[in-house]
């Protein structure tokens, strides 16, 4: 069985398992990094949206093998760390607005809502009502709004 | 642990004239202090026992399901218990099911007020199936609060009595000199004593009865506040555990190859051996739903499960479709019974259709269960343990003893978790296969197989004369809902309280929960059920929003008829019955700015909604017009955008005023979905949709930009019910915009469901789709 080895929230990982099984299973079944969560298995609910070099990417379309040795996978596990702290000012503002309900999507919609901010940054903007329509992340129990509220004041602490 | 009652003392004399916040509940032994109350006693509410059941057709006025549940509780005298612990903190097992609705939330509130604890010194967790509470341990009607609000203040007032004596003991002072404040007993002479030094001291060898009065509301510090919730930091930092995260010994990711239309099951598998020879795949058995195969991963049960050859029985609706459906219930209508009517008065009559809808959360159906020759231990969210425990028992051919079931916090509900579905098959799986498995459902099979909101038509017809409404009837036809979850249960002894006696469960439970709230005459509503074949349940709330939001289309009719300036609110206001229901309006109305100026196109609607105790009122305005409808996102569904909703609510009593805003959030996210977007095409016996982008649930992209969530201050005192109540209003309020938006009031929801597929439906066989591997390329 072949060996995979990347970086996970900032340590190296080596794990035995099939070139073509998704990551978002060698994340969760082999690795026991349940932060991710699986809601379609075909890169359309987005709650397993996780970060690869910083960008937002779902785990559950990538076979393992197509993660080089080299590439960082940071889960909603090593958000904080990024920025060196115990929380991510995205986490901070998901509090101060009280936005998780059951609270299955969102670790998917913190991660999402991270890489939007940056991606809008680097076009040289703020985000806007029409990129908060772009994010595509499900929430069956209906937190919407608050996420909406919340990424804008995420945003401001980024 | 929670001990019975029956080994109990009193100390205390019944006191003379029990006043309404006096209640009796006891103090357990045990190494620290336990104080307890019965949960649904008869003694908190003592004139409720005995209410008088009005008859048909207005039951649901007086006499709804929360008091029906409330009701069936009282004569199953068990105990809930709070401990105090000699770290300060004080703990709780709630025998409800967390599945994002905020009650371990509001719960610690409630305990944290009464007992003058700090909110973070309080730990809920869930309770696992306890047989002795027979159906008082059902999560359903949005209840929880309303029937656990007053047993678990009193048992945190018996425990604060007993930390005073206690206190009283040990700093030789008087009881009535002393007061409790965040954890502490103070006394008037500065002396102070933690809980946690009072956890042992109270301690008692036998229990006792206790009498206690309850805090007067006027003095609530936490009850009726802003909290955010308890298990916020755990969500957002990736740590709250669903049952999917748990790690049982051994229990391998399993996953059921299911039949390609619905109840179909298994005859016989072609190729197990070839299956479980694939990589990671530890075992393939057939269970009775489908043949199940665990393996080392999911995603290698995903590759197991395609590769199954299997030959199917067929299923229960092979020959049905949408069309096929709606005739059978068009014929199963009740007939109107139209009263003697003036000559002269004229009628609005109409039929409106309301399709099959996935109540699927995001959390798909998951279980783990180890089931061994002499036991089985079962996780999983559910709502209803403890049918849970028994239906697994005797598919398991065990004892209910021998089975253990832990309420794991579940990732949504919205009915689904009423039933344990997944954990009847993780029960049977494990059993066959001799190892623990966690099994779980694939998407598609949520949509093809899950729970379904059942398909139904609605007939209203309202008669009118002059000025005044002089009736209006609704006959509800609807594909048969499963109550097989325990409300039947709770129902049967009942049943003789029942009116007439010959009514169905599923007929009981409408009239039960069904009003019409406006002063409309010779009012009657009658619902008939056809073809138990489906998977059906409720789907945050059972029938009120489809019923609702054929009465309000209608009664937009009735005001654009009855009154010179045709207005919907102000017809409102003069027809309904309750000044709850008026303030609301009224209030709705105000913020929402109702009747503003708007563009062709766009426009307002408003709608009311009263259920579980409680009074709303939704203002939503939407925007039809094409550049918006046809507005471009990629592989989305569009259509129109509503734009705003202000919604009141009025819940008696709002333990949690964040908590009751975030769920009429959700129960507006529903009601948008429900009038605009969101249902299950049904072809020749399957659901042609199978994924997110097929069921076009609320996305962002139809989030209302504004949104405005009053909470009306306390009324009844005597909290209502929230997870479900936002629905019904906010469907009909954008049905009624809808309808004066675009000139054309809706017959049918949602309103896009004859409209082509905007995606290509996925093969029933094999019954799930592969997972892509082009992940890399849609990073942003
Ligand atoms: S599970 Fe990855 S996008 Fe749905
Ligand atoms: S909080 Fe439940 S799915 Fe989003």
């Amino acid at each position: 069985m072949p060996t995979q080895k990347f970086t996970l929230n900032g340590k190296p990982v080596a794990v035995d398992v099939e070139d073509d099984v998704r990551l978002l299973w060698v994340l969760r079944d082999k690795l026991g990094v349940t932060g991710p969560k699986y809601g379609c298995g075909l890169n359309v609910c987005k709650s397993c949206t996780s970060h690869i070099n910083g960008k937002a990417f779902n785990p559950c379309s990538v076979p393992v093998s197509d993660i080089k040795a080299t590439d960082e996978v940071t889960t909603i596990e090593g958000l904080a760390d990024t920025v060196g702290s115990t929380l991510h000012p995205m986490q901070e503002a998901w509090l101060e607005i009280d936005v998780a309900q059951c609270g299955y999507c969102q670790p998917g919609q913190i991660m999402a809502a991270v890489a939007k901010v940056k991606q809008v940054r680097a076009a040289g903007r703020e985000i806007t009502d029409a990129d908060l329509d772009e994010i595509r992340n499900i929430c069956r129990c209906g937190t919407y709004h608050r996420i909406r509220e919340a990424i804008v004041k995420g945003a401001e602490g980024m | 642990m929670v001990q019975q009652p029956d080994d109990i003392t009193s100390d205390d004399a019944t006191p003379d004239g029990v006043d309404r916040r006096q209640f009796i509940g006891y103090l357990l032994a045990g190494s620290t202090l336990i104080a307890a109350a019965p949960l649904g006693s008869g003694i908190f509410a003592p004139d409720r026992a005995d209410a008088a059941i009005p008859s048909v057709p207005e039951l649901a006025d007086v006499f709804d399901l929360t008091d029906l549940q409330t009701l069936a509780a009282m004569p199953t005298s068990n105990l809930i218990a709070i401990q105090i612990h000699t770290d300060g903190t004080a703990s709780f097992a709630l025998p409800r099911a967390e599945v994002g609705q905020g009650i371990t939330t509001s719960t610690a509130m409630i305990i944290a007020e009464e007992l003058d604890l700090p909110l973070d010194k309080v730990h809920i967790t869930l309770a696992p199936a306890r047989p002795e509470l027979v159906f008082n341990q059902l999560t359903g009607g949005s209840n929880t609060t309303n029937s656990t609000y007053t047993p678990i203040r009193v048992a945190a007032a018996i425990a604060r009595g007993a930390l005073l004596d206690a206190a009283a003991i040990l700093l030789g002072d008087n009881v009535h000199n002393l007061s409790t404040q965040l954890g502490q007993v103070i006394a008037k002479s500065g002396a102070k004593v933690s809980y946690g030094d009072l956890a042992l001291k109270a301690a008692i060898p036998k229990s006792t009865t206790k009498h206690v009065t309850l805090k007067d509301a006027s003095s609530f510090k936490i009850i009726g506040t802003p909290q955010k919730r308890i298990d916020a930091h755990d969500i957002v930092t990736g740590k709250k555990t669903f049952a999917m995260d748990m790690s049982v010994p051994n229990a391998l990711p399993t996953m059921v190859c299911r039949a390609p239309s619905i109840k179909g099951t298994p005859k016989s598998v072609q190729n197990a051996a070839e299956v479980k020879a694939m990589p990671g795949i530890t075992d393939v058995a057939m269970i009775s739903t489908g043949v199940a195969v665990r393996g080392e991963t999911f995603g290698q049960c995903i590759d197991a499960v395609r590769a199954l050859q299997v030959t199917w029985n067929k299923g229960t609706e092979d020959a049905s479709s949408d069309a096929t459906i709606l005739a059978a219930l068009k014929r199963a209508e009740l007939p109107m019974v139209l009263p003697k009517l003036p000559l002269l008065t004229k009628s609005i009559d109409a039929t409106f259709t309301f399709r099959f809808a996935s109540n699927t959360a995001l959390e798909p159906n998951c279980a783990i269960a180890d089931v061994r020759k002499d036991g089985a231990e079962i996780w999983a969210g559910m709502k209803s343990p403890l049918v849970a425990q028994k239906e697994i028992a005797s598919k398991l051919g065990m004892t209910i003893k021998q089975v253990k079931v832990n309420v794991v916090e579940g990732g949504g509900s919205f009915g689904r978790k009423l039933f344990q579905d997944a954990a009847l098959e993780a029960a049977e799986a494990s059993q066959a296969m001799g190892k623990p498995v966690k099994l779980m459902w694939h998407r598609t099979d949520e949509f093809r197989h899950g729970r379904t909101h059942p398909m139904s038509t609605s007939h209203v017809r309202a008669s009118y004369l002059g000025k005044e409404v002089l009736a209006c009837e609704q006959r509800h036809t609807s594909i048969s809902t499963d109550f097989t979850h325990g409300l039947g249960e709770m129902l049967t002894s009942y049943a003789a309280k029942l009116p007439a006696g010959d009514y169905t469960f599923a007929q009981s439970i409408f009239m039960l929960t069904q009003t019409t709230p406006y002063n409309f005459g010779v009012t009657t509503q009658l619902l008939n059920e056809v073809d138990k074949g489906f998977n059906t349940g409720s789907m945050r709330n059972i029938y009120s929003p489809n019923v609702r939001c054929a009465q309000e289309l209608i009664v937009d009719q009735l005001a654009a008829q009855l009154r010179p300036d045709k207005d919907p609110y102000k017809f409102r206001q003069q027809f309904l019955k309750d000044p709850r229901m008026r303030a609301v309006l009224d209030k709705a109305a105000e913020v929402g700015d109702w009747g503003r100026a708007m563009p062709t196109g766009t426009a307002q609607g408003i709608a009311v909604h009263a259920e579980y105790k409680g009074a709303c009122a939704a203002v939503v305005e939407i925007d039809c017009r094409p550049a918006t409808v046809n507005r471009k996102i990629p592989e989305a569904y569009t259509g129109p955008r509503v734009t705003k909703v202000v919604f009141v609510v009025d819940v008696g009593l709002p333990v949690n005023p964040l908590g009751l805003q975030a769920q009429m959030m959700g129960g507006i996210m529903d009601g948008i979905a429900l009038a605009l977007s969101s249902s299950l095409h049904l072809e020749n016996g399957h659901f042609a949709e199978g994924s997110w982008d097929d069921y076009h649930y609320t996305r962002q992209w139809n989030t209302p930009p504004e949104l405005e969530l009053v909470v009306m201050p306390t009324t009844t005192g005597v909290p209502g019910g929230a997870g479900e109540f936002g629905v019904a209003a906010s469907f009909a309020a954008t049905a009624c915009a809808y309808a004066r938006a675009t000139g054309t009031m809706p017959t049918e929801f949602p309103i896009n469901h004859q409209e082509a597929f905007t995606f290509t439906p996925l093969p029933v066989s094999p019954p799930i789709p592969q997972s892509p591997t082009n992940g890399l390329q849609t990073t942003y």
